[in-house]
């Protein structure tokens, strides 16, 4: 195992929007790669581009509200040479160009840098419409693209930078909200890795973007349940690290998917897949129900959606009692 | 690149016609209609305007051709044929598994398209994507030419790039609509009224030419004088026949995406050789 170096959390820690990773990827990329463009469609400060924007303004296209543009310009800009990144919420981009997608960008094979901010229930206060919860099984059904989830801003702005190196073309999630940073300048990051930031015997807890956090708040309600977890991070729900993941599963027999996203066809759906083929073991998916979010604040939402430590810990006693 | 007289690019040109009618019929499905009528336009961009080279695709200075509306590839693959990019016996693979020649232009299976396109309505975004990145690297005699129907115009998307070309001042792409009037369900005008077109583009801030579509020499003119005016981006409304030169096929929207069987494609290369019968030997 790779040592994570994460944040000493339980003595403390600090609260980013994760986008705040993307802005300031964005804007190394801006000095290090003169191929890095960036366009977004009225969310330039929203979705963090504005850095970038200031910075390199002959390189930054506003599109207007205009997602299907968006990503079509992106795939010209692509075709010439360039290495575009395209912003907007995730409920618009890719759930307003869905198609345009699919064709000018995966079936053409163009690297475009997808960044669909503002995703999961997170988002709180403007409700089920800007909640995007069906993103990643969208982009994960598409060949040749790339999905990414990072769990903070540490890991956001690494991701970034690695996006602009990786040859495909990339779908990169975003919370809007303050989340806990919990990584380090020295947490390793690799597209297609995942990675075990705490090891143990008793039962897998694989999960995506800053849903991470809750997983960690976990380990130490469980232990005192006398349950030894193994906290996997999956920042690349596509391509799953298989390896990883089969190491941990084959081990605990039982797994917890955490995700802030819709069940079918997320990162649940994809370890269930995995397993069934693999390993086949007792896995809850913890993440939306089939049902669409609503208004409230951040925490009260992951409470009432049962994604925080502890309804990790419900879920955990009830999969360990399947196991078989 | 070598000089063709107008006389010898209407020879290509009924050449092109006869070798669609002959794919088709071989493919036993696909698109008559749009293909017949875009000829003239494809003959002039790839003999007499396009900047490319055949033993080149890849030239770096290349000028950019993007199909928007591409279930008219026919058009475009026997075109390619003729200019020396494809076997003209590969043209006869359309549509079937395993070929190159896929029922849709596929990019990734020929290296000599600039992008894959069917789902329609996202050309004229692509072409202004490229054209910017053309800009940022200095090539600004890189042209990029972008063919849309006008079906497609009823396509969202279209609109949205009417609004954000004018805004970037790109003027490194030309825009060419066949305006052929029908789309699969019927006529455009009763489909989904498109009229008034020129006005539309115009009042979205675009500099209009509108010619006959299919007179070739008006065809190479408009993409030349396109060239000469850069205060805004130039559209070409190029009013053409649907099935042009196939008098069953002229203006019925129901060769829209149809193709000719035995008997029918043996009329229509008999009508293509003799012009309509206004020349009497067939010259096979």
């Amino acid at each position: 195992m790779v040592d994570p170096k994460l944040v000493d959390f339980r003595k403390g820690y600090i609260n980013e929007p994760i986008r705040k990773g993307f802005g300031r990827g964005l804007l190394t990329l801006g000095k290090t790669n003169s191929d890095v463009v960036a366009c977004c469609a009225d969310l330039t400060e929203s979705t963090q581009m504005n850095l970038f924007a200031e910075a390199y303004p002959e390189r930054f296209f506003e599109i207007g509200v205009a997602e299907q543009n968006l990503v079509t310009v992106g795939s010209g800009l692509a075709a010439g040479g360039k290495i575009p990144f395209v912003s907007s919420y995730a409920a618009f981009n890719p759930g307003r160009n869905y198609e345009q997608i699919r064709t000018t960008i995966c079936l053409n094979d163009r690297p475009v840098k997808i960044i669909g901010s503002h995703a999961g229930v997170s988002v709180g206060p403007d409700g089920a419409t800007h909640q995007m919860l069906e993103d990643i099984v969208l982009m994960r059904a598409l060949p040749n693209m790339v999905v990414l989830s990072p769990g903070d801003s540490i890991e956001a702005e690494k991701c970034t930078i690695a996006m602009a190196n990786d040859p495909q073309p990339n779908y990169m999630r975003l919370a809007r909200e303050a989340s806990a940073v919990y990584t380090t300048l020295e947490t390793p990051f690799k597209i297609g890795q995942a990675y075990v930031y705490e090891p143990g015997e008793d039962l897998t807890i694989i999960s995506t973007g800053a849903m991470t956090f809750q997983a960690l708040l976990s380990i130490d309600l469980l232990f005192k349940d006398g349950i030894d977890v193994e906290i996997i991070h999956v920042p690349t729900i596509k391509p799953l690290d298989k390896k990883t993941i089969l190491a941990s599963i084959t081990k605990t027999r039982a797994c917890l998917v955490i995700e802030e996203g819709q069940i079918a066809g997320g990162l649940g759906g994809a370890v269930a897949e995995l397993a069934s083929e693999f390993f086949p073991i007792p896995i809850i998916r913890l993440g939306i129900q089939d049902r669409f979010g609503e208004s409230g604040t951040p925490t009260e939402l992951l409470q009432y959606f049962g994604l925080d430590a502890n309804h990790i810990r419900l879920a955990a006693h009830k999969v360990l009692l399947n196991r078989r | 690149m070598k000089q063709y007289s107008i006389e010898r690019l209407e020879i290509i040109a009924n050449d092109i016609r006869q070798d669609i009618i002959r794919m088709l019929e071989h493919a036993g499905s696909g698109h008559s209609a749009g293909p017949l009528g875009e000829v003239e336009i494809y003959t002039a961009l790839y003999f007499s305007v396009l900047k490319h080279d055949p033993s080149k695709p890849d030239w770096s200075e290349r000028d950019i051709l993007i199909q928007s509306n591409g279930h008219c590839v026919p058009v475009r693959y026997v075109t390619l044929a003729h200019a020396g990019y494809i076997d003209k016996k590969e043209l006869m693979t359309l549509r079937q598994f395993g070929s190159r020649l896929q029922g849709h232009p596929e990019r990734l299976r020929l290296p000599f398209l600039e992008s894959t396109s069917g789902p329609l309505g996202s050309g004229l975004s692509q072409a202004a994507g490229i054209a910017l990145a053309f800009r940022l690297n200095a090539q600004l005699k890189r042209y990029v030419y972008v063919v849309m129907g006008d079906g497609e115009l009823d396509e969202g998307n279209v609109w949205e790039a009417a609004m954000f070309i004018p805004k970037h001042k790109i003027h490194n792409l030309i825009a060419i609509i066949d305006r052929n009037n029908i789309q699969i369900d019927g006529f455009t005008e009763n489909v989904m009224p498109l009229e008034d077109l020129k006005a539309k583009w115009q009042a979205f801030g675009w500099h209009v030419l509108e010619i006959d579509g299919n007179n070739i020499e008006a065809v190479i003119d408009a993409f030349e004088m396109s060239k000469a005016i850069i205060e805004k981006p130039i559209i070409i409304i190029a009013h053409t026949i649907p099935g042009k030169g196939v008098d069953f096929m002229e203006e019925d929207f129901k060769w829209h995406g149809v193709a000719p069987n035995h008997e029918q494609a043996k009329l229509a290369l008999s009508e293509l050789r003799t012009l309509k019968g206004k020349i009497t030997s067939e010259h096979l």
